[in-house]
């Protein structure tokens, strides 16, 4: 199964849309509840940089028999160095994202507790790829 | 405890959701910030914050909470309210702050 969801950057009325779809879908499939709470987690730590950060995206989710496999591409802004953000508490996001929750620096660390594997291409000011895969 | 019997206390009061209030509470969350409640809360917790916008129930909706719990008289964006009642997510407000409100169901579920 082959889906996918457009992200707008900056729109955060939206923001969660796309994990809420993809979790009524991997419930329907009738995946184990653990899977379905770890992926959930890390789709939506996604869809919000792309929204926090980038200026569009796309996010597409590809379900086999054995695996979960999520791509978040965006155009933005790039991240120029990927381990700093990484780190737990590393955040650029504006004072305005700040007040509503978000920019703890806890969303990449959030996704990669919660997938078996994940990369993150980056090109400054092009934008940025995570990939990740969860297995079922 | 149920989502109800929260409703009983004083101060408190449902701004959305009541489809939903036989919910049970297994335990509580008490953060402003949504990649800790992400990363952090679990299934059939009640939430408390004193954030108002609408994103809180997508966070509540798919981390399957029981309640969010908005305290200290901050009031919930219109928007919120809306998302809310289509996820069968309820919604309570408390004068309370915070630490008084998570301190009061602490108790509740460790009685
Ligand atoms: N898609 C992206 N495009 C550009 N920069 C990004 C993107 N995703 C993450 N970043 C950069 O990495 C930093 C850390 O991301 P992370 O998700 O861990 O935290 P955050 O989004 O700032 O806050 P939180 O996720 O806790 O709300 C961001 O502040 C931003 O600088
Ligand atoms: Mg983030």
């Amino acid at each position: 199964m082959h889906l996918k969801y457009k992200i707008q950057g900056g729109n955060f009325s939206k923001a969660g849309f796309a994990s809420s779809e993809v979790k009524k879908i991997l419930r329907q499939l009738s995946i184990e509840p653990k899977t379905i709470k770890r992926l959930v987690v890390a789709l939506y730590e996604g869809e919000v940089n792309i929204v926090a950060h980038a200026y569009n995206g796309l996010i597409t989710v590809d379900i086999d028999t054995e695996k979960v496999t999520v791509t978040l591409k965006d155009n933005g802004p790039g991240i120029p160095d990927i381990d700093k953000a990484m780190e737990q508490g590393y955040s650029t996001a504006s004072a305005a994202v700040r007040e509503m929750g978000f920019g703890a620096g806890m969303g990449l660390p959030n996704m990669k507790k919660n997938t078996d594997e994940m990369t993150i291409k980056s090109v400054v000011n092009e934008g940025t790829e995570v990939i990740f895969i969860n297995y079922i | 405890m149920k989502v109800t019997d929260i409703l009983n206390w004083e101060n408190t009061s449902l701004a959305c959701g009541k489809n939903s209030i036989e919910n049970q509470i297994t335990n509580g969350y008490n953060s402003d910030l949504l990649s800790d409640v992400m990363g952090n809360a679990s299934e059939g917790m009640a939430w408390i914050t004193i954030q108002t916008h609408k994103n809180l129930v997508a966070v509540a909706s798919l981390k399957d909470l029981a309640c969010i719990i908005i305290a200290n008289n901050n009031k919930p964006a219109h928007d919120l309210l809306d998302a809310a009642e289509e996820e069968g997510i309820p919604v309570i407000t408390t004068s309370l702050p915070a630490f008084e409100f998570a301190g009061k169901l602490y108790n509740e579920l460790n009685k």
